[in-house]
């Protein structure tokens, strides 16, 4: 059973060692990218489905007993994450196939695909704080060399913020398990949430909390810091773009859910009220944001900003039923954003351009690229029957049986202006005519063909499948929201029969 | 003692987020290594200082006689420097790669994707 909840991290890890030892060797590399994915998302299923029949899955490695050594721990929002992981690791390793560069390949662009995924699938599992920075710093490790690999001006420059607010992130994160261990005299995430449900000091502990939202509110671009995502997030390959929008500041979202949920409820009334005032802010931001541009990675990184408003107004509402919404807007934002991005690549490839005023007519010369499109747009928007539609409608019930009448008509308009913005690509990018100056299309040959459609046609079946079987996923998150808020379970499996 | 070293680790951390703010991206690099010594140094400090002995355990007992040391914040700070080293080699090269493409060290000239149109 323990090495059923290691294997999302091994399996990412000895592909890329391997991977590594083929260095130059671009095919073997290519085959062993999709082997370490496809095995990362079939070991993470099965976590997933142990995970829902046992309960939860704990690890504690070496054999040292819970507090001493480092534990890892399964539970249902673990699984369902690992889960979407697995997923967009393979979509977009197999979209990489057909876009990346040959130069790219040959500096590694793979393993580092695969360390980038241990690291998050680590993220994911870890039940020990300062393992959880850890796997933020394996996990920033990768993604810093996928952005800047390439030696562009522009990614260069858009490395250099990112790297920097990461690095501040990191510091930030450290001082404040730094001072929580000082508080607790423990980093092991259950004994924590023991030791501070029964701390001394609780001002202290609200300090660290801030911390923490600090921390993990930059790596999930809250509002107000998230100005270093649209500035950093396009410049990098469009798969990888793809990857870090619809995973990276989700690991950023996991951690707030987790430390709010496990280790920071002592005083709701004021952690969990500003976490909603920023969600508001985040949202109405992002979408505002997004109104204003003009080309298609940055319109969409916008909007990742004003998703996460979305994800962070559940966790705030903190009731089972906005839990689950957070949980099922996750689930489903994963899926619609990293397939978007997947998208705006596919019109790049054909018309050459990102920029909506060099684009136009794809709808009568590529129709069913046009479909596929309008499936992730109109559920990121919200329109029945797809995910997105169910996702908003859970939390906006939750926040109205709250008593919360602003966040919900926050979240109503902000949905309002993303079909805007996204009606705005259709129009522009599908719709209008072609402009005379642009160059005729480039055709895709047979094979590129495949793999760039493949994964895309993927993830809007799974799209449609969310929104048409909305019941199942709706139990699994909430099941997951349930595990969430009664932090006993997770205790108790942790360190045994004595919470 | 413990009082010296909070106003060290205040200081370091000031002047880290100063050092960050200048135009030049090397002093950003610096900043960036003095606020990692500082998050090591506030680690330190807030485990607590104690005059004691290593948490070596005698034979024949199970635990270290007290008063010892406490080895977890040290261990923590191992991890944390070797990972601040690898961190900051990289970004040593990166902006010596900036510096190359861009031909500046001032941070107001880089425009980034908004630039271009």
């Amino acid at each position: 059973m323990g090495l059923l909840v290691l294997l999302p991290l091994l399996i990412p890890f000895v592909t890329a060692a391997l991977a590594l030892l083929f260095w130059r060797r671009h095919r073997v590399q290519r085959a062993l990218g999709l082997v370490g994915s496809v095995g990362l998302l079939l070991s993470a299923l099965v976590l997933l489905v142990v995970v829902w029949r046992d309960g939860i899955q704990v690890v504690q490695l070496g054999n040292w007993p819970a507090p001493f050594g480092i534990t890892f721990v399964a539970d249902l929002f673990s699984g369902i994450m690992t889960v979407l992981g697995g997923i967009i690791a393979v979509a977009v390793v197999i979209y990489s196939h057909a876009s990346v560069d040959r130069l790219r390949e040959r500096f590694g662009y793979y393993p580092l695909l695969l360390f980038l995924m241990m690291g998050i699938s680590g993220s994911f599992l870890t039940g020990d704080i300062f393992n959880l920075y850890v796997w933020f710093e394996v996990m920033l490790m990768a993604s810093f060399v996928l952005v800047a690999m390439g030696n562009e001006r522009a990614q260069l420059e858009g490395a250099l913020k990112y790297v920097t607010i990461n690095l501040v992130s990191s510091a930030i994160f450290l001082t404040a398990i730094g001072i929580l261990y000082g508080i607790s005299g423990t980093l092991n995430m259950a004994q924590l949430s023991v030791q501070l449900s029964q701390s001394q000091q609780p001002q202290m502990v609200t300090v660290v909390a801030m911390l923490f939202l600090i921390a993990f509110g930059i790596k999930a671009a809250l509002f107000p810091l998230f100005f270093w995502l649209p500035a950093s997030y396009p410049v990098a390959p469009v798969a990888i773009t793809a990857l870090f929008a619809g995973l990276l500041t989700k690991v950023g979202v996991y951690a707030l859910i987790r430390v709010f949920t496990l280790l920071f409820v002592q005083d709701i009334g004021y952690t969990h009220a500003l976490l909603l005032l920023l969600a508001a802010l985040t949202m109405i931001t992002g979408v505002l944001g997004a109104a204003s541009q003009n080309e298609i990675r940055r319109i969409l990184s916008f909007h990742i900003i004003s998703q996460i408003g979305y994800m962070v107004m559940g966790l705030a509402l903190f009731t089972p039923l906005a839990l689950a919404g957070a949980i099922f807007y996750i689930i489903h934002h994963i899926i619609v954003k990293a397939n978007l991005f997947l998208i705006g690549g596919v019109v790049q490839r054909l018309e050459g351009s990102y920029y909506l005023k060099d684009l136009g007519g794809l709808y009568r010369s590529h129709f069913g690229l046009a479909v596929l499109f309008l499936i992730p747009a109109m559920s990121l928007a919200g329109i029945p029957p797809l995910s997105g539609f169910w996702a908003k409608f859970t939390l906006i019930r939750a926040s109205l049986e709250e008593n919360q009448p602003v966040i919900a008509l926050v979240a109503l308009v902000v949905s309002l202006l993303t079909l805007f913005s996204m009606t705005k690509i259709w129009a522009e990018v599908f719709w209008k005519d072609r402009p005379e100056t642009t160059p005729e299309p480039a055709p895709l040959s047979p094979s590129a063909r495949l793999q760039l459609l493949l994964p895309i046609i993927a993830l809007a079946a799974i799209t449609v499948v969310i929104g048409l079987m909305a019941e199942p996923v709706f139990i699994l998150a909430s099941q997951a929201a349930n595990q969430l808020l009664s932090p006993v379970e997770y205790v108790t499996a942790v360190l045994g029969g004595t919470p | 003692m413990v009082i010296v070293l909070a106003f060290l680790t205040g200081g370091l951390y000031a002047c880290g987020l100063y050092m960050m703010m200048r135009r030049s991206i090397v002093k950003l690099i610096m900043g960036l290594a003095l606020l990692s010594y500082a998050t090591n140094l506030l680690i330190f400090t807030v485990g607590g200082l104690t005059r004691a002995a290593p948490p070596l355990v005698p034979e024949g007992e199970t635990v270290p006689p007290v008063p010892f040391a406490d080895p977890v914040p040290q261990a923590l700070i191992l991890t944390a420097i070797v990972i601040g080293f690898g961190v900051l080699a990289f970004a040593v090269v990166l902006i010596e790669q900036t510096h190359r493409s861009v031909g500046t060290d001032d941070s107001n000239n880089l425009r980034g994707i908004e630039g271009e149109s």
